[in-house]
This record gives C-alpha cells, structure tokens and sequence, in this order.
C-alpha cells in the first residue's frame, strides 16, 4: 500500500486544483480531476499514473513554492506513481528494487555482463572469443545458437507474465472492472494519445522542460527512444524470421531488413536516451520527486549501453573485437530485460493503461451527453 | 554599471542605472508588462520595478484567469461575436452608469482582437472548456491562467531587451514642474535612484494596504479577505495622489466577492471562491436572510456578493444547501460544514437554531414548485418572500444539509488616479501631465465606478498598459 503521507498530499493537492482548474487546457489529468468532486485512494493512484510530467501546470501554478499551499502537483503525483509501481511488483520480494532502482540496475547488469562474457570465455574458449569470424554463423560460432535463444525466449515469456500481473494488479488497484480495460474504441483512442506522447505536448505548446520555458525537446527525444526501440525490437524479429524459416542464418548484409532497421533504431535509441540523459541533468528538480532519478537514469543509461553496444558489434562484426561485443552486448541486454518489470519500463504499461481509463471515462461522458 | 542583487530570488541583475531610460515601468503585472513591451518594441528602452520578488511577480495578474475582448466573430477559442454595443450594455448595466463612456468605449474599441495581440507576445490560450463557466463567447480564458500569461510576457520582455529588477518597491517620484524627473526605490535595504524620460504607473491599487482599507470602511475593514497579491501596498497611488494628481472613484468601491471566510488572508486566489450561492439561501449571523440568491446566473452576479457580505453585522453570512444541491458547482477547495438537521448545522455555524428554522421554514414554505433547470433561469422562485429567491429556489429538505461561510474577498480598489484618452495622469487643475501615465487598477475607477464584470479588469489593464506604453514612448523618443 502507499503511504498514507503520499496519498493525503495527492489528495490535498487535487481538492486544490479541482477548486481551481486553470491547468485543464494542458493536459488529462485535469479533465479526469473533474469528472470527481473527492479522490478515492484508486482515482489518486489513476491520476498519478496518467501525469506525464510536463510540469506546465507546475510554473503556470498560482500556488506553487513559496506560495504558503506549496503547491507541487508533478512532483506530489510522481511520488505515488512511483509507489503504485512498487505495489505491483511481482513477485512482491522484489518490491525493495523500485526503491534503490539506480544501484539496483547498475549492478544486475554489471552481473548480467560479466556472467555473459565468462561463461563464453570459459565454453566456447578465448581463441574463438578474440579470433575474428565471417561469413555465415559467424555469431553462434562465438555463443551457440541454442544459448543464444533459449536463454533470452524464457525471458521473454517471464516478462509477459510479470507485466500481464502487474497490469491486472494496477487496474484492479486504480481503475475499475476489467471489462474496461477491454472497451475497443478506448484502446483506440489511448494508442493515438500514446503514439502522439499527446499530453507531453501540454495544450500544444510543449512541456516545461528541461526548465520554464515551453518546448518541445523532450517529447521528440521521447519519439526517438519509443521509436527506436521498437525498431531494434523489429529489427529482432524480422532476424528471427529469417533464420528460422527462411533459413538465413545471421549476420546479414548491411543492407538486409534486419540490419537497416536495427541500425536507424539503435541510432535513435542512442540519440533520444543520451538527450534525454542531457535533459535530466540540466533540469530543474522542484517539480520531480528525487526519488525516482535514479530509476530514471538507470533505464536511460541502460538503453543508451544497449544501443551504443549494438551498434559498435555491426561496425566492429568482422574484427576480433566482434566476440566480446557480442558478449557484452548480449550481457547489457539481459540487465535490460531482467530489470525491466523493476524499474522505469513499468511506466509505459501504467500509463498506457491510465490511458485507456482516460478514454473510456471520456467516451462514457461524451455519449451520456 | 551598477548591479542589484535580489536577495529573495538569490539573483543578480545588472542593470546600468548612471543612464537616463527613455521609460520606466513601475509595477510588474499584466498592465505593467503590456506597457513595457509596447515602448520597447516602439524603440525606447525600458526598465520595469517589479515590487514583488520574481516568485511572486504579476500582481494580481498571476491570480487571474481570461480577459474580455470584442471580437466581430468567434475564433479558436471564442464561441461567438462580441460586439461593440453588447459589451457597452454589459458594462452599462454592472456599473450602473458609474463609467466614463468615452474611456470605456475606447476600451472596448481597443480591445478589439486584443487577443490576437497578446498571442504574438507569447500569450497562449486554450479552448473553451468546463471551467470556462458561462463565458466562453466573451472571454478568452489563458492556457494555464494568467501566471502562465504573466510568465509568457516576462520570457518576451526579456528576450526583446527589458530590464527588470525584482523587489524594488518604488517609494516616491520626483517630479519638477508638473514632469516626472525620477524615482526613488527600495531594492534589499538599500534605495536607489532610477532617471527616465517617462514613467507608467502600473502598480496596482491599495487593497492590500489594510490601514488605508480601514480608512475606508471603518472597523468592517478588520474582516475582509485580500484575494490577491500582498504587494499591492497603494503607495504610489498615494504618491501620485499627495502630488496633486486628480483622484477617481469611491475609495469604498472595489471589486469584492464573497469568498470562504477559512481563506488565507493575502493570496488565496480563485480557489477560496464558492460557487453555491445561487442554490443555496444566504443568512446573516442573526439567521435571516438579505438578498435575492437566485438572482440571475452566478457569473452575472459573483460581484455583488462581496459588498452585500461586507453590509451585513461583522461581515459574515452563511450559504446554506441540501444535499440536493452538493455537486451542483464547482467544488471548493474548503469541505462544507455538515449535519442532519438544520438546528444541528445552525449549532455548528454558532447561529441560532431557532431563529435558522424559522428562516428556513418561511423559505420552504413560499418555493413554487417549478421544473429546476441549474443552466437555465428556471421557474423555481418563491412567491410572497421578502427578499424574494427568484430561480432556482428549492425546499432546504433533503438531509444533509451543508453550510459555507462567508466572507468579502477583496480583489481590487477602484479608488484611482483619472486619466485622459492617452493614459496621461490628469492632475488636480485638469491639466494631464505631460510624462505621467497610468495603467491597469490604479486607473481601472475611470471605467469601472462600481460593479464588475469577469475578465474585465484585464482588458483595462491590457488595452491601457499598450496606450501608457505607447504614449510614454512617444514622449520619450518622438
């Protein structure tokens, strides 16, 4: 449960708000603020999860710091988001991870790596790891084909369950009947407001970030990271199918489908974390909660390490360095999938989810008027 | 080169006061900053004396919320047309002819499109929405409200050149043969000296200043609520007054509100306003009643509240609902006091059980039944009541029944300097001075002699901050 502390100041900040609501051109939240007149703790642990932190309501605030309300709706909606992350983690023993995330993430993958590098050290021994291969299986002869995918293929399955339980944790803990979650045009309509990153684009003029001023950084550096991953997830996926059933087994020409497509997504990965990276540290830390900057940066440094890695094994496949880079590579990308149900990617599935309550709530209202 | 350190916003400007400024802007709100970037981008330079520090900076401006403009047809943000002649009979009817019709019109006039002007200075707008009330034709409501707007006009001020400094109260002018020379302000502990070729006075009007409000009111003073800005002291108002300027408006007149008498003193801003009136009946501290609630729709008659309130024995009143009526308005950021029945809640509201049924008994007793309509001016009145209840006037029957209290909230004095057509301060001969101009609520008494109409008091700030702005540059630079 979250603490009662962090409930009764997202409480006493909205009953502020929804008194006021200058902010509601901005963005969701407010509008979902006032289709309530009190804050159940679930339509709190909503509210927060549907915030995406533009902060424009924090500078456009009449009772911001040091007005005697102190009045900080981002930060005061960041902290309960980040204990709704907690609440749904499973399983539960690994609930401490949301709270020291940074060093958490930091050493699983620094584990993750080295356990990668040396058990293919110690199999496939150092002349075939630092010996250059080309041609045809050039990567299985470093790490065989059946550790390369059955390790990561149970992981993946582990990820599905993880998320699929910790989304039915988060709905039935802030939203409402299940069958919500199902409401079709709602998923249209939450999908269009998450591909755009709409409410990071506050009432169309941008967030107000990295500090007062009006822009639009954030959100295409955001693009970028969404974008790019999923091009590398494609890029994975195209590979999969050309090795298993159109047996074209990897590495591919730098102009295949799968090479292409990994190159412009790591490339955009690389640039969106490292702005993003840029971004925090240059930000103004009043309307963030100090609490989850490490989650923050360890997801961004992780994806940055994926990307960066990723690409230096494309320039590098056909050097002896090409056998370490896989390993660290694949070592980098582990952490990242390991520690995703534990950290910053949970974002993305509550907000999603507080997205499709957003759009069923306001398709409910626009027919029953 | 002489720098300021402002020590509340642990911030150094350097500003280079050994020079003559074409303008000076005193006061940092909405009026101020339409001044200041009008003779800025008319070539002159500029510095403005913002008295609050920069956290608190915009006077009133920050706490507002749209502002009212003519308009030939509706646009992005606006529903429809608002013409000439409709904004004059609104402001007609609010003021009861308490207005100069040549100032006022040429308000209007000039507010036309107005909105336009304030987006290419950063200004940003948003559509109309829930919280728009009823006034989404009429007014142009800020993305964000006006701090937002105020922070937009500060970012443009200082990208287009103009010196600001923060906390610097300004505390006197010297002004020899009827021109203004300089002025003299405060910064830290330290005064300073300020020269330019002319000064807008844009500082706002007196309500802050509790001594000068009980100058006024009397002992009633003690018990008013300062929605706004504690910045605005009055004091170049007296200034400017102590130097022969001529005055304008009732210093009794100001814009005032009923608000929730559990309001901070200073700065409570919109969200200790109470929507309920017009649903509820309104009692005194003796339990009886003094005006007709239901009037006409609620934005149409906030206004009043503040001085019908500020009448009444210590300045309280109680608005009183069922549960009927509890999601009928907008939520207020105080919960209602509650109880099952009247004489419990009277005893909770320390009136006077008895005397609260008898009110409330009368009231029940003299509603018509009619069809209630909250959006509409419905049918549901009282017949034979004194005053009368004549819209939405429901028995008080369904339990349980909430209470709010009530205090006058202050939002601005009208007491003022008269001013002419060029914003120029008109002195006690009639004469206007030639350097002298005024902008926003020191001058708003010129147009506004009593009453108030939403978003108002921004069009006056805004279409006479660009005059002083403009006038003021002309004189400096030609």
């Amino acid at each position: 449960m979250p603490s009662d502390k962090v409930l009764k100041e997202a409480d006493r900040v909205m009953v502020i708000c929804n008194a006021c609501r200058y902010c509601e051109g901005f963005c969701a939240v407010f509008p979902a603020m006032e289709r309530r007149r009190t804050f159940e703790d679930r339509d709190l642990k909503y509210l927060a999860n549907l915030c995406h932190n533009c902060r424009d309501c924090y500078y456009a605030c009449q009772y911001a710091p040091p007005h005697e309300y102190q009045l900080n709706v981002p930060r005061a909606l960041a902290e309960l988001r980040l204990e709704t992350y907690r609440d749904a983690v499973w399983p539960g023993v690994f609930a401490g991870l949301i709270k020291h995330n940074g060093p958490a993430v930091a050493s699983i993958t620094v584990l993750s790596i080295a356990a990668v590098l040396l058990l293919t050290i110690v199999f496939s021994g150092p002349p075939t790891v630092f010996s250059t291969h080309l041609g045809e299986n050039a990567f299985y002869r470093v790490i065989p084909y059946a550790l390369m995918v059955i390790p990561f293929s149970s992981l993946a399955i582990y990820l599905i369950v993880v998320f699929l339980i910790g989304l039915n944790r988060f709905w039935r803990d802030a939203a409402g009947k299940p069958a919500d979650f199902t409401d079709f045009r709602a998923n249209g309509r939450a999908l269009w407001d998450a591909l755009r990153l709409k409410y990071l684009a506050g009432g169309g003029y941008g967030c107000n970030y990295p500090d007062e001023r009006f822009s639009h950084i954030r959100r295409w550096l955001h693009h970028c990271v969404f974008y790019g991953f999923l091009l590398c997830l494609t890029s994975t996926t195209v590979a999969a199918i050309y090795d298993h059933f159109l047996h074209r087994p990897a590495p591919y020409p730098v102009l295949s489908w799968p090479v292409v497509l990994g190159t412009i997504g790591g490339v955009a990965l690389l640039v969106g974390s490292a702005g993003l990276l840029y971004l925090k540290a240059r930000m103004d830390s009043q309307p963030a909660t100090p609490r989850s900057l490490g989650m923050d940066i360890g997801f961004l440094v992780l994806l940055f390490l994926t990307s960066l890695s990723g690409l230096l094994l494309l320039i590098l496949r056909e050097t002896p360095a090409m056998g370490t880079l896989l390993a660290v590579h694949l070592g980098i990308v582990m952490g990242l999938f390991v520690t995703m149900p534990y950290g910053k990617f949970i974002h993305a599935i509550f907000r999603y989810a507080a997205l499709v309550k957003n759009a069923h709530e306001s398709l409910r209202e626009d027919n029953s008027r | 080169m002489i720098k300021v350190f402002q020590r509340k916003s642990k911030q150094q400007f350097t500003v280079d006061l050994t020079q003559i400024y074409d303008v000076l802007v005193i006061g940092g709100g909405n009026a101020a900053l339409c001044a200041a970037m009008t003779a800025r981008k008319a070539g002159a330079t500029v510095v403005v004396l913002e008295a609050a520090p920069r956290e608190f900076r915009g006077g009133n401006s920050r706490h507002t919320r749209n502002l009212r403009y003519m308009h030939a047809s509706a646009n992005e943000h606006l529903t429809g047309p608002y013409l000439e002649d409709e904004f004059w009979e609104d402001l007609y009817r609010v003021t009861e002819g308490h207005t100069n019709e040549t100032l006022a019109r040429l308000t209007i006039r000039q507010s036309n499109n107005v909105g336009a002007w304030m987006a290419r200075q950063g200004g940003m707008f948003q559509p109309a929405m829930r919280g728009t009330l009823h006034l989404a034709r009429t007014n142009g409501f800020f993305l964000g409200g006006g701090k937002a707007l105020i922070n937009a006009y500060y970012a443009t001020a200082n990208k287009i050149g103009i010196d600001i400094l923060y906390d610097a109260e300004v505390h006197d002018l010297q002004i020899q043969d009827g021109r203004f020379v300089a002025a003299s302000f405060v910064t830290g502990n330290t005064t300073r000296r300020v020269r330019a070729q002319s000064v807008v006075v844009a500082s706002g009007g007196f309500q802050a200043n509790l001594n000068w409000l009980k100058e006024a009111w009397g002992q009633p003073a003690d018990n008013f609520i300062i929605r706004g800005t504690p910045y605005n002291q009055g004091r170049l108002l007296r200034v400017l007054l102590d130097q022969g300027a001529k005055p304008v408006g009732d210093p009794r007149q100001c814009h005032a509100v009923a608000i929730d008498a559990r309001a901070p003193k200073f700065d409570g801003g919109i969200v200790t306003r109470l929507d309920c009136v017009p649903f509820s009946i309104v009692v005194n501290r003796h339990a009886r009643r003094f005006y007709d609630e239901g009037e006409d729709f609620w934005p149409k008659r906030y206004a009043i509240w503040g001085r019908l309130v500020a009448q009444q024995p210590d300045q309280i009143a109680y608005a009183i609902i069922d549960a009927k009526c509890i999601d009928l308005f907008m939520p207020s950021v105080f919960p209602p006091i509650q109880a099952d029945s009247i004489s419990a809640l009277a005893a909770k509201l320390e009136l006077d059980a008895a005397d609260l049924e008898t009110t409330v008994k009368a009231f029940n007793a003299a509603v018509r039944t009619g069809s209630f309509n909250a959006d509409d001016l419905d049918d549901c009145a009282t017949d034979g009541l004194s005053p009368p209840k004549s819209h939405w006037a429901r028995p008080l029957d369904k339990p349980p029944f909430y209470g709010y209290p009530l205090r006058p909230g202050i939002t601005f004095t009208y007491l003022g300097v008269t001013v002419d057509a060029k914003a120029q301060v008109v002195m006690q001969d009639e004469r206007p001075a030639p350097n002298i101009f005024a902008a926003g609520e020191i001058m708003a008494g010129n147009i506004l002699g009593r009453g108030y109409m939403a978003g108002f008091g921004m069009t006056i700030g805004t279409v006479f901050g660009r005059i002083a702005g403009k006038e003021a540059a002309r004189y400096a630079i030609g």
